[in-house]
């Protein structure tokens, strides 16, 4: 009786086995980041590019305003490309638009808004890249819409027509 | 007592060194273990992207903070999810990954130690 109890066991936990690499075959393993996740905002403390002071930024995004935080670069060209969306964007009244200059200098930065407008209601200086981790950010250009220190949605790489069709229907 | 000073001088600074080395080691060791996740198949040890280098960064000043090796993958993993460590931790979802090998080799053994009793 034990003799046939051994190897029935063996092929048992095989063919679990086999069932459990059988499914896993059929997951997708395309890495792809979560861009639906509502999250409490991060707060963190930074230099803005214009004044110098360092704010934290819980006193920006705690309030009952719509925010679009915007990750951005002089030296990042699909950042040239958004720059006329977010200009756009920065006239409407509903939403708040502010920027996080992401391991740039002081002078490229604001030769880049001189020369393409400015958009942002306040920037924060990020030279090390730091602060951008802290809102998980994988590079240049990002944008996240905040509302109530809460990030309801994340938009990697640079913000289309579509993706402000999207925003605007979140800020009805 | 000069030269105990210059002794107690020389214990110091070998010993700084020692504590920078170790530091050294353990940024290493975690970088090697943070997958640059806009790199192909590279850590944030060997890549140089902006990415790997603003975490680089990141893992120097939490060392300096003082917080541990596990606070600092909790750190990324709350930020970027569990994708960015190479070493899978230990939950729910991965108790038969690391279960699984240790379950195999104890029936082997059970199957090897079965066979033994009954030849003698």
């Amino acid at each position: 009786m034990k003799t046939k109890f051994l190897p029935f066991l063996l092929i048992l936990i095989l063919i679990i086995i086999f069932i459990i690499f059988y499914r896993g075959l059929k997951n997708n393993n395309i890495y792809t980041p979560e861009t639906n996740i509502i999250n409490e905002a991060p707060s963190f403390s930074a230099e803005l590019l214009y004044s110098n002071k360092i704010v934290n930024s819980s006193e920006i995004f705690n309030s009952n305003k719509f925010y679009l935080l915007n990750i951005w670069s002089s030296w990042c060209v699909p950042c040239r490309k958004e720059h006329p969306i977010l200009m756009d964007l920065g006239k409407n009244k509903k939403i708040i638009v502010v920027g996080i200059n992401y391991k740039d200098t002081k002078k490229n930065a604001i030769e880049f808004l001189d020369k393409f407008g400015n958009p942002y209601e306040k920037i924060f200086f990020d030279k090390e890249g730091i602060q951008s981790i802290e809102w998980g950010a994988y590079g240049v250009p990002e944008s996240f819409v905040i509302y109530k220190n809460k990030i309801l949605k994340k938009y990697i790489g640079p913000i289309n027509q579509q993706s402000i069709k999207e925003i605007e229907s979140l800020i009805k | 007592m000069k030269i105990f000073k210059l002794f107690f001088i020389i214990f110091f600074i070998f010993s700084s060194n020692q504590l920078k080395a170790d530091n050294e080691d353990l940024k290493s060791r975690i970088t090697k273990n943070l997958r640059c996740l806009i790199c192909q198949g590279q850590s944030v040890y060997d890549s140089e992207s902006e990415f790997a280098n603003s975490l680089k960064t990141i893992v120097d000043k939490k060392l300096d903070e003082g917080l541990s090796e596990k606070q600092i993958y909790n750190f990324f993993e709350d930020k970027y999810g569990e994708w960015i460590l190479y070493d899978p931790l230990f939950n729910k979802n991965t108790y038969f990954l690391w279960l699984l090998p240790l379950l195999i080799f104890l029936s082997g053994g059970a199957i090897i130690f079965k066979k033994f009793i009954k030849k003698n």
